[in-house]
């Protein structure tokens, strides 16, 4: 590797790791902001105009607040969960293509920090270890609410990665590659995946949510039920990183469903515009931005609009409604793929 | 009847479309974007204040009458009529030269309102005869102690200045208009 690219890399490496958490801090302002607005109020509006320096007296007051370690917790295994979910949850904007490609002095880099050959698959990994983070917190709680929201959590997460992993294969047999920046690349212009795989981006944003423990599957954490679920002996920034986990989660998810289903940094009329590339490349990545930017907001929207599921309705979608319908969306791609392979010899 | 809301509860089997839930979350989802650009009730508190009622009870003044002169003869019906017994005074004889400062020969030296006790009835109001003490729009301010809601002299006389005065007229005008 050139010394070129190894400075490009690092440097695209901080970015995305501090543009992951940026999104992540004002994710929870515009929660709160988009919540209230849903419920006719105004939201928080006293740190800064608007409210706009809220995110950094959440923190501050987050690092001030007393620590506080249970007893009878497992000290390792209480300090090991949230950084579990803090550290899976950064790792998966790796394999994201952020961006087409910036030539700079003749020379391409490519505005991914790294394109797995199974950039889906390592996606897929990382965050079934996240539930690690989620089970390990609950278990080393020693807290009966702790364990519950734990053990709802995992049998979740479990379910739903099968519908999630079906309804990706159906994408997969499309474009014919694992890895992320081809399939990005497989839908150019407004040719989205969206169009041909409707149902398919239907399961996998139901099971989006779910993975993300969002309502209307956020029994994990269900305060009525539970306290605060896995999180209810939690404090401090260990809180916080639980906290802050979920919203990257939700950003990487976002980011996910528009690089499988909306094209990623692709838009309609890219090349008619006659601009350079590097000109392309930049406005593609706020395209790209934008999208996710919008698929966050409708997580909040559905998080303001929709109760909690009960825990065998979740189940019972999980399992009867969601992988059934996923099965069918492979079954139907198929069909498809190898019926417009014989009639017009065509290949996607 | 208006107040007989009671619907009929029909235990009919869902369509399948209505199985399928999407319709009804879309249709929700509508609800709550519509609740996204309506008008806020929020009222933002320091830097706007809710229009109050002309009537409005809110933190007590003792009246001066034009010449500056404090009306309040310490008579104590107010006190008498408080029914959270929050008011308490002192009576004093004016002194030859207090001419000034108080209007009749008996002034009250201490007055004190407990605001934690105050009801905000407004019944000292009506009880007093000499037209000293009235309820303004003015809100109690919050303390960290009990004590400092024991409202001496020093915060309930309104001061002697004529552009310092507590506005009354509006109260007044409304409390006629409630009487004839």
């Amino acid at each position: 590797m050139e010394v070129a690219d190894l400075i490009f890399k690092v440097i695209f490496v901080l970015a995305v790791f501090g543009i992951s958490l940026l999104v992540a801090m004002y994710s929870t302002y515009a929660e709160r902001k988009v919540a209230a607005f849903f419920q006719d109020r105004l939201g928080p509006n006293r740190a800064g105009p608007f409210g706009i320096l809220q995110p950094l007296a959440d923190g501050v007051k987050m690092f001030m607040k007393e620590e506080i370690i249970p007893t009878n917790s497992d000290k390792a295994l209480f300090i090991l969960g949230p950084s579990i979910a803090m550290l899976t949850a950064c790792m998966t904007g790796v394999v994201i293509p952020w961006g087409n490609s910036l030539i700079i002095n003749g020379k391409e880099f490519v505005m991914q920090i790294t394109d797995v050959n199974i950039g889906i698959l390592y996606i897929f990994g990382v965050v079934s270890i996240g539930v690690y983070g989620i089970m390990i917190g609950g278990w080393a709680s020693n807290n009966k609410f702790s364990l519950l929201g734990s053990l709802r959590a995992s049998s979740q997460m479990i379910s739903y990665e099968l519908a999630m992993g079906m309804s990706i294969i159906a994408i997969v047999m499309m474009s014919g590659t694992l890895s992320v920046r081809e399939i990005v690349l497989g839908q150019p212009g407004g040719h989205w995946n969206v169009l041909y795989q409707p149902l398919g981006f239907l399961l996998f944003f139901i099971c989006a949510l779910a993975e993300t423990n969002r309502t209307p599957f956020d029994l994990p954490e269900c305060e009525t039920e539970l306290v605060g679920g896995y999180h209810t002996e939690y404090s401090s920034m260990k809180l916080g990183f639980y906290l802050f986990a979920e919203y990257i989660n939700m950003f990487i998810s976002s980011a996910v469903i528009v690089c499988l289903y909306f094209g990623g940094y692709n838009f309609p009329f890219i090349e008619s515009l006659g601009l350079s590339h590097n000109v392309v490349s930049l406005l593609g990545t706020g395209i790209f931005f934008i999208k996710i930017f919008f698929f966050i907001f409708v997580f909040m929207w559905i998080r303001w609009t929709i109760p909690r599921f009960r825990y065998d309705q979740l189940m019972r979608v999980g399992w009867k409604v969601l992988l059934p319908l996923a099965v069918l969306n492979i079954v139907i791609t198929a069909i498809v793929l190898l019926w417009k392979n014989d009639l017009f010899s065509l290949n996607f | 009847m208006l107040t007989n809301r009671s619907k009929v509860v029909v235990d009919k089997q869902m369509s399948f479309v209505e199985k399928l839930y999407l319709p009804a979350i879309i249709g929700g989802l509508f609800i709550t974007f519509k609740h996204f650009f309506r008008k806020k009730t929020t009222i933002k508190y320091p830097e706007v204040k809710r229009e109050l009622s002309s009537v409005y009870r809110g933190q007590h003044v003792l009246k001066r009458d034009e010449q500056g002169r404090e009306n309040c003869t310490a008579c104590g019906l107010c006190a008498v009529a408080c029914p959270a017994e929050a008011i308490t005074m002192t009576a004093a004889e004016r002194k030859p030269g207090e001419e000034k400062l108080y209007r009749e020969e008996k002034y009250a030296s201490v007055y004190e309102i407990n605001m934690l006790r105050c009801i905000f009835c407004g019944l000292c109001e009506e009880a007093c005869p000499k037209e000293a003490i009235f309820l303004t729009d003015r809100i109690v301010a919050s303390d960290f102690e009990r004590g400092g809601f024991i409202y001496g002299k020093d915060k309930l006389v309104e001061p002697v200045d004529n552009d310092k005065r507590i506005d009354l007229s509006g109260r007044l005008q409304a409390h006629r208009k409630l009487n004839s």
